[in-house]
């Protein structure tokens, strides 16, 4: 009897002992962890979408929480005035979710640019969305108050040929975006405000 | 003792080399050696966890029933293997999405849990850390070794750790693919131990 006892306390104090030392660790790494993230797997896409600004959009940030969900908004500095935003967010595409990274111009209200960051999309068809430049480059300049659809669905934006989802998808996806944008206007220009 | 420390210690350089001469771990020896940067990522990080978890297992030992002994490890070398993982996401973010789902595997390494169970629960704290050092700078070199030699023959450079890179053949050279493929990852650790064997 005593045995057992012994096996039950003595797995239970290593759990928690385990416990205790990793939720201490992750809370100190986090932010540092947080930062490495970005900077290897979104820094990339977002220094390639707010070309010439005179900043590093990836120290530069903010966060906002939109619908309970923490959203983080990066500031683009041109001439020192910070004009730019770029968030990201997820969308349906054919194989699965695809992270949409869109750049909004705050100033002249138009779309900077969009990009897509990661996709389980058909390699040659679907992942095109990515590779090829000439699709994503369709958004830059758009006005924020139009709705951004393919050509099919009454936009303006001519779908990747073979992959009418996928394109769809980022088109939905930037939609949710400047909606969301839209809604959260007045904190982000709040914010903006801070790193001037 | 049967042995003196030092003793404990050099064993793991050569006499019980753990890919080659106990030929255990051979996962992480055979996926992750495609650079030299990788084997000594990999060797460096399994070492930590080696010497950490033979401290504690050799600290422990009187209190762990022996009934559980195996889960009461395997607790102590994830706890050690989670905090390497969040330690090289903090710092060596790149060496981290190299070495990918080889890391948390350092869980079920065999040299880590059979230098527990075999030793480290029999000796005292001291031994056990001499221990899991000298098996752990084995474990490492010999990934060196590995993974520097099929990088040198199966891409030109040799990467040690950073930005120390060389390239050691002209651009002429054409790369020998097969060697930084698995298979060849087979032939070479084959290699290798024929080799050792011709020196005893």
């Amino acid at each position: 009897m005593k045995e057992k006892i012994m096996m039950v306390v003595v797995l239970t104090m290593l759990s928690c002992l385990s416990g205790g030392v990793l939720a201490s660790l992750e809370k100190n790494l986090k932010p540092n962890i947080e930062n490495n993230k970005l900077k290897f797997v979104v820094g990339p896409a977002i220094k390639d979408l707010l070309t010439g600004t005179s900043n590093d959009p990836v120290t530069d940030r903010f966060k906002l929480t939109i619908d309970e969900k923490e959203t983080n908004f990066f500031v683009g500095k041109v001439d020192g005035v910070p004009s730019m935003v770029a968030f990201e967010l997820i969308g349906k595409g054919y194989g699965g979710n695809v992270g949409v990274l869109v750049g909004v111009n705050v100033k002249e209200k138009t779309i900077k640019g969009v990009r897509v960051t990661t996709h389980q999309e058909t390699p040659g068809l679907g992942a095109n969305a990515k590779d090829d430049p000439s699709f994503s480059a369709q958004f830059a300049g758009l006005e924020l108050d139009k709705p951004v659809k393919v050509i099919p669905d009454g936009g303006g934006i001519s779908a990747i040929s073979g992959a009418t989802i996928t394109s769809r998808g980022v088109c939905t996806a930037v939609s949710m975006g400047l909606e969301t944008y839209k809604q959260v206007e007045a904190d982000i220009q709040k914010k903006l405000q801070e790193f001037e | 003792m049967a042995k003196s420390l030092a003793q404990e210690f050099t064993k793991g350089l050569w006499e019980e080399i753990p890919p080659f001469r106990l030929v255990l771990g051979l996962c992480p020896v055979l996926g992750v050696t495609t650079s030299m940067k990788n084997g000594i990522g990999m060797g460096l990080a399994t070492t930590f966890v080696l010497i950490c978890s033979n401290i504690l297992v050799s600290l422990l030992k009187g209190i762990i029933p022996t009934k559980v002994r195996i889960a009461c490890f395997i607790i102590i070398i994830a706890t050690f293997v989670i905090v390497v993982e969040q330690v090289m996401q903090a710092y060596v973010y790149g060496l981290f999405i190299d070495l990918g789902m080889f890391i948390p595997l350092i869980v079920v390494n065999c040299i880590v849990l059979g230098r527990a169970e075999a030793f480290a629960s029999k000796n005292n704290v001291i031994y056990s850390m001499a221990d899991g050092l000298g098996i752990g700078i084995g474990f490492t070199l010999a990934l060196a070794a590995l993974g520097g030699l099929r990088e040198i023959f199966g891409k030109g450079t040799l990467t040690v750790w950073g930005d120390m890179a060389y390239t050691l053949f002209p651009a002429s050279y054409e790369p020998f693919n097969f060697m930084v493929q698995a298979p060849g990852a087979f032939v070479c650790l084959g290699l290798m131990l024929c080799i050792m064997n011709l020196f005893d």
